[in-house]
């Protein structure tokens, strides 16, 4: 017979484990859908990690990709600590972007120091923004903010084309449905010559040692989490439930829109419809495979990233469908996701005579 | 004024109501059965995802129409027993193993297909269900263009409608499939299975879920390209709340729906040089935000959703 018990406690060396086992479970297990496609798994893995360490271009390219997740991974991070299932963190980076583009492809002129700030500041309110709305239909209606965040999304997602066709079209764009492009002075700079790596990683490690600091030393991170754990108690406890929901929202929705501005404002200078392959989405995965941790979402990001970064590569050189890049994300998500149950029970087993009317 | 008194009194747009709220009622019914037993599926999204593919390559290799329908509800029900053994015996976060298994579904069934078929410029076709022909019936005035000139597939969806309702209300099974979704202690001091209930739910609502997508590739359309579903399984999981888990008010939530989705692309030809069509594109999404919010409040939901259940452990 087999029972399942709470362990005791978790070592630190599991919590540290079990993302890394899931990850390597995840990569291991791309070798089936390979073997499917008929490639040859092993020069094929070669290609992965030739695609991201292969040369300094290539670890560039990485760091390129793992920025916006860097943002994405936190604001879903930072939320699910409080439970507050923000999956909207896709549409929050367009509506970022958004603002970006709307004040920084010539609206205002001014020097670098006002219009790259300035930039910063409208992208994350336009995110947290977006944040707000589904925060505030939970805490006065209750509707569900897992449905009313996903459907935002797409709402988003037409807004963009209606924007990108109308008040934002660039007007020496050719017709093509995509805004004028960030002013000189409203670049994130690039970080190295020849690359595209840009100050946006920087901003996303700030951000994420700040977010790491906030939630583990300060009331602000204390209440978010005593609110996730157990929001009864907490508000038993005299904490503002519905405001430390709302101060959550913000920051979250405001972190994604950052990912906006940084995609726009340091990587691609204008903004279209498919800006973003995902990355709110795949912040989620993110988020989980650092156990909610904000220093842990950097090292996850740069993982997913390479993942991506490798596969694209491989699949480019073998002719196997990109697909599989997600396809390996959200296997290490299920595997990260199983992993958290046995960090949390173990299973035994009991003596065989001793169970069999099953009492536990 | 006129045009749309014109447009709801004409057999056309009722046809097209119904077609466009057949997916939404597989994929309610689907979500229905989950949320009763206690266990919400996020994953309904990818699983639309799969049905629509594996229906649709099934019928493409030859196993004939009937053959795709039972293949995407098996795929459907696979990735429900997934999502089963994550949330039901693991006690697993449903949010989390929902989410899970859509991006899973969503890659793996876009992996597939485009490995089966490796640079395709424009989707292969099948041959889709037709509309029934049923001497007489299908020749009435109003409801034979409404009712009986529909596929058999949209027939399908309203006989589910039906026979969930009367496993639900009046069978033994439906009884403690409630229960469970309740309080799986009583259930569990009565000798029946917590788990086992749970999991044949989200397994079968997993299946239903996959026959919404199905629909797509099979009947709505005849092929499969990517991004086709397109959040109807989201609205899916908000027509749920709208219906209060009712499977009746589940067939006239999606009705609803499909009445305003015909009627918005009707309007959209009236009064398209006026309002942007991003307005219209739109409406579905923000309708369901609407009907979530009217309906929250008031909402009943199982009392266990979402909680995870132990054996041996109060």
């Amino acid at each position: 017979m087999i029972r399942i018990e709470p362990r005791p406690a978790t070592s630190t060396a599991f919590k540290l484990g079990l993302p890394i086992l899931s990850a390597v479970i995840a990569i291991l297990g791309a070798a089936i859908p390979l073997a499917f496609a008929g490639a040859d798994i092993l020069t094929a893995y070669g290609e992965m990690v030739k695609g991201v360490f292969g040369s300094l271009f290539a670890f560039s390219e990485m760091l390129t990709r793992a920025t916006p997740l860097i943002f994405t991974g936190l604001a879903a991070a930072l939320a699910f600590r409080a439970r507050l299932w923000n999956i909207g963190a896709e549409g929050q980076l367009y509506l970022g972007a958004m603002a970006a583009v709307a004040i920084g492809a010539g609206a205002i002129e001014a020097p670098g120091y006002i219009l790259l700030p300035l930039i910063i500041m409208l992208g994350c309110a336009a995110g947290a923004a977006g944040m707000v709305v589904p925060t505030m239909l939970k805490t006065r209606f209750g509707a569900d903010e897992v449905v009313t965040t996903l459907l935002l999304n797409f709402i988003i997602l037409i807004f963009l084309q209606y924007m990108l066709e109308g008040p934002l079209k660039d007007p020496y764009g050719l017709g093509w449905p995509q805004s004028a492009p960030i002013l000189d002075e409203g670049v994130l700079p690039t970080l190295m010559a020849r690359m595209r790596v840009h100050s946006g990683l920087i901003i996303a490690l700030v951000a994420a040692a700040v977010a790491q600091v906030m939630l583990s030393h300060s009331v602000w991170g204390f209440k978010l989490r005593a609110v996730g754990e157990n929001a009864p108690a907490a508000r038993h406890a005299g904490i503002g439930v519905n405001r430390s929901l709302l101060s959550v929202a913000i920051v979250s929705g405001g972190l994604a829109g950052l990912a906006g501005v940084s995609e726009v404002a340091g990587l691609k200078g204008y903004l279209t419809a498919d800006l973003s392959p995902g990355f709110g989405y795949t912040g989620i995965v993110v988020a989980m495979l650092a156990g909610l941790s904000p220093m842990g979402v950097v090292v996850a990001a740069l993982f997913i990233a390479s993942v991506f970064v490798g596969a694209d590569s491989m699949s480019r050189s073998m002719g196997v469908s990109s697909y599989l890049a997600d396809l390996i994300v959200s296997m290490s998500l299920l595997c990260v996701l199983v992993g958290g149950f046995f960090a949390r029970f173990r299973i035994t087993r009991t003596g065989s005579s001793a169970s069999k009317t099953g009492e536990a | 004024m006129l045009d749309i008194l014109n447009i709801l009194l004409s057999d056309s747009f009722w046809a097209a109501s119904l077609r466009i709220a057949t997916p939404l009622i597989f994929g309610v019914l689907g979500a229905l059965l989950c949320e009763k037993s206690g266990v919400l599926n996020l994953g309904i999204e990818g699983i639309f995802v799969t049905g629509a593919m594996v229906g649709w390559m099934a019928v493409w290799l030859g196993l004939g129409l009937w053959g795709g329908v039972l293949a995407a509800a098996v795929a459907g029900a696979a990735f429900g027993l997934l999502h089963a053994i994550l949330t039901v015996p693991l006690g697993l976060s449903q949010h989390v193993s929902g989410l899970g298994v859509t991006m899973f579904a969503t890659s793996l069934s876009y992996f597939t297909y485009r490995t089966a078929l490796p640079a395709v410029s424009s989707p292969p076709k099948i041959e889709p269900f037709r509309a029934l022909d049923i001497p007489v019936l299908s020749d009435l005035p109003f409801l034979g263009p409404v009712l009986f000139q529909q596929t058999a597939f949209t027939w399908l969806a309203l006989l589910m409608v039906l026979l969930v309702w009367y496993v639900l209300n009046r069978t033994p099974l439906g009884v403690a499939l409630q229960a469970v979704g309740d309080n799986p202690d009583s259930v569990d001091a009565q000798g029946l299975s917590v788990y086992g209930l749970r999991i044949g739910a989200v397994v079968a609502g997993s299946a239903l879920m996959a026959l919404g997508g199905a629909f797509l590739t099979m009947s709505a359309f005849d092929s499969f390209f990517f991004g086709m579903v397109n959040g109807r399984g989201w609205i899916c999981i908000a027509l749920v709340i709208f219906a209060s888990w009712r499977p009746g008010k589940a067939l006239f939530g999606a009705l609803l729906f499909g009445a305003f989705d015909a009627l918005q692309v009707r309007l959209q030809t009236e009064v398209g040089a006026v309002v942007p069509s991003q307005v219209f594109l739109a409406g579905p999404y923000v309708l369901s935000i609407v009907a979530l919010v009217i309906a929250a409040r008031r909402a009943d939901y199982p009392r266990a959703l979402l909680t995870p259940w132990f054996k041996g452990q109060r």
